[in-house]
């Protein structure tokens, strides 16, 4: 399979590409060579390197779930944590590396989308140790779902817009956050927070996001002096899948399987499984599978995790689909509440609920691989920030 | 020579400049777009735009999303607004040209858009997201089919890309006035006349300003530097305001009329273009009708049909703003 990935304009295949009005065409061409500049920057790396260890608390542990494991008696189930990075979840890898990237390009002002909030909250995190201005665009309902992260924004300094439009979630925020770039290009970089958008964004956030899987394969090699077999992460617009799977693409005995949110079940229309139930399309910028209709309209997603709510996947997600390479199951709302309960009482570890996707579909996996198998479940937040949402969910109130 | 060659063609040599009405199809209904048009074309309108609303328009600022909201809402689609044109096309004869995002125009499939936009009187296409570098599949079903694939060009575009832009697009070039999105603006941005000015230094083809283009005197304003003006979001809001009214049809054809007043004709060359000369540029339909021009004539005006689209003649057209106060001002006010 070709590591060369993606071609001079940022296609995998038919998929990806650079699809914005042309305001943004010379911009984006330009963030692509600063890119491709800051990765050969030796300076740029050691930086990065120490702000990643020393700041955000990698390397993350890979964690043997002996518990869970010995529940699902079958597969034994390790959780790669990025749940304990700072801010919660893996979205940090990614806003150091491009919030470094602003500051090298002389950018003052950051602008981001977010969906549950983890994004946005680790952009004005990085915003605020380099002391960057910072605007985050969150959809209305995303903002009613996640009053926390919102508070924890505004405290680090970020201003948090309400976006009013369409259906009020991550999709719309992201395509306010396309009209102010569109408007203050010169002054502005844009922290797009997942691998979607146009090139070189999908790209970009993949190599950030790489060192969890390149974390896990040396983790791997020393625990069980092997590769795993499968590895399971939950995909919205799949940042933190593709960073814990691409590092393994060549592998081709290591199983990759992708858990789309399920909703209510796909047949009931209300999900946000865009590989399973979407068809080829483009939007914010890339060509990938989208949820939309026979008149392509974007469909509204539905997801009971914010950060999942999203009716498109990054376009390299889409390329390894068709290639044969990369699995995607889905996992409905119920299901995935189930195995935020089951990891929180087996193991003490509250996991956000989009990571909570993927441990239900990990321990649907193991119960049908034989011990001597190993899953690495991409534990990619921790779940404080939905609480909430779980105790509403149960039917009960919190305190 | 395709509609939109020849209407530029055409009104260069009277020392006219375009004025480019967009409409979002559907918007408050398609039968209230079709009505639209007809005035639009009526009252001095050179090209109409029809928008085909998209759920995530990304280029649009708030009065377009509003509209195109409203026009999914009314059960607007790419099907129903070909059909709408299809019955425009025996009305009118101004250029029609559709102005969406790529994600419909794929959902309808290349080679069956094209076609059936073609057959149904579009003359030519803009597709707010699509580069030139992610347009090739587009251009080759629009060539095959005979429409017109019209490119953006930006404040930000370097200056190979400007060269790209105006190799590829076809019909006029879209001139994206400021960084943005679609909106009134107060005020005409100050480096548009250098951004003419290094785009006619590669191109010949006409150039059209659009992007915070709202009132009749940045129209005239316009009219001093570009072969047309766009002018979309301005009556968008209008026809919001006089949705359900039935002055609707008449108020922005009322309004049509004033922004046509200060673009002619009579205004000689627009600034920085070379010289009609017959093979320098598209050769001339029409008697030239300023003096110096000098072009020969060749053919009888290419008005055929044209019944509807006699213009009121411009009561001491020219720059002046003969009708400038009426009932657009109080709108026009409060941006």
């Amino acid at each position: 399979m070709k590591r060369t990935l993606p071609d001079a304009r940022g296609h995998f295949g038919r998929f990806g590409g650079r699809f914005v009005p042309e305001t943004l065409m010379a911009p984006l061409i330009e963030l692509e060579r600063a890119w491709t500049a800051a990765k050969r920057d030796r300076q740029f790396q050691r930086r990065l390197a120490a702000l990643l260890h020393d700041y955000a608390g990698r390397p993350t542990p890979l964690y043997p779930a002996e518990r869970l494991t010995e529940q699902c008696g079958g597969a034994q189930i390790f959780l790669k944590r990025e749940d304990l990075c700072h801010t919660g979840a893996h979205k940090i890898n990614n806003v150091l590396g491009q919030a470094l990237l602003a500051s090298r390009m002389k950018k003052r002002r950051v602008i981001a989308e977010t969906g549950a909030g983890q994004h946005g909250v680790a952009t004005a995190t990085a915003a605020a140790l380099l002391g960057l201005e910072c605007d985050v665009y969150m959809g209305a309902e995303d903002i009613e779902r996640q009053a926390l992260n919102v508070f924890r924004m505004r405290l680090l300094g970020a201003r948090v817009i309400s976006v009013e439009a369409g259906s009020r979630t991550l999709k719309d925020a992201i395509n306010e956050a396309l009209r102010d770039w569109v408007t203050n290009v010169r002054t502005t970089y844009y922290l797009l927070g997942s691998a979607l958008g146009p090139h070189p964004y999908p790209v970009m956030v993949r190599d950030l996001h790489a060192v969890i899987g390149r974390e896990t394969r040396r983790q791997t090699r020393r625990v069980l002096r092997r590769l795993p077999d499968v590895l399971v992460a939950c995909v919205g617009g799949g940042s933190n899948a593709i960073g814990l799977f691409h590092p393994f693409i060549a592998d081709r005995r290591v199983r990759i399987v992708g858990v789309e949110p399920g909703g209510e079940g796909i047949a009931t229309g209300r999900h946000g499984a865009s590989m399973s139930a979407g068809a080829v399309g483009v939007l914010h910028g890339c060509m990938s599978y989208l949820l939309q209709n026979d008149d392509g309209q974007i469909a509204t997603a539905h997801s009971i995790s914010a950060g999942l709510d999203y009716p498109g996947v990054g376009p390299e997600h889409a390329f390894y689909r068709d290639a044969g390479r990369f699995e995607f199951v889905s996992v409905t709302d119920a299901e995935a509440l189930e195995g935020f309960e089951t990891l929180t009482r087996l193991e003490g570890i509250m996991p956000a609920l989009e990571s909570a996707h993927a441990v239900a579909h990990a321990i649907r996996l193991a119960k049908t691989l034989p011990r001597s198998k190993a899953i690495v479940v991409g534990l990619s937040g921790r779940g404080d920030k939905d609480v909430h949402v779980v105790a509403k969910a149960l039917g009960k109130a919190i305190g | 020579m395709t509609r939109l060659e020849a209407t530029f063609a055409r009104l260069r040599e009277r020392g006219e400049r375009a004025l480019v009405t967009y409409f979002m199809a559907g918007d408050p209904s398609l039968a209230d777009t079709r009505r639209l048009v007809i005035e639009a074309a009526r009252r001095g309108a050179d090209v109409v735009e029809l928008g085909v609303p998209f759920s995530d328009p990304l280029a649009d600022g708030p009065v377009i999303q509003r509209a195109a909201m409203r026009a999914l809402a009314a059960g607007t689609t790419m099907p129903r607004v070909l059909e709408t044109v299809a019955t425009l096309r025996a009305e009118v004869s101004v250029p029609l040209v559709l102005l969406s995002y790529y994600n419909p125009v794929l959902a309808f499939g290349l080679e069956a858009f094209a076609r059936t936009a073609a057959d149904a009187g579009v003359d030519g296409v803009i597709v707010a997201d699509l580069p030139p570098e992610e347009a090739d599949p587009l251009a080759a079903q629009a060539g095959a089919a005979g429409l017109d694939l019209i490119h953006l060009v930006a404040p930000t575009s370097t200056p190979p890309r400007v060269r790209l832009i105006a190799r590829r697009s076809r019909g006029f070039i879209y001139v994206v006035a400021l960084t943005g999105v679609t909106g009134e603006r107060r005020e005409l941005p100050a480096d548009l006349a250098t951004q003419i000015r290094r785009l006619r230094l590669v191109t010949t083809k006409p150039v059209c300003i659009g992007f915070g283009i709202s009132t009749p005197a940045q129209v005239a304003a316009i009219g001093r530097l570009a072969d047309g003006a766009i002018v979309g979001s301005a009556i968008v809001r209008l026809v919001e305001e006089r949705a359900g009214s039935p002055t609707l049809v008449e108020d922005v054809g009322t309004f049509i009329a004033e922004l046509k007043a200060p673009l002619g004709p009579g205004l000689g060359d627009p600034p920085q273009t070379p010289p009609v000369r017959a093979g320098l540029r598209a050769p001339a339909r029409t008697p030239p009708v300023g003096a110096g021009l000098g072009a020969p004539a060749k053919t009888p005006p290419a008005r055929d049909g044209l019944g509807a689209h006699a213009k009121t003649p411009p009561a001491g057209a020219g720059l002046g703003a003969p009708a400038r106060k009426t009932t657009r001002a109080a709108g026009a006010a409060r941006l």
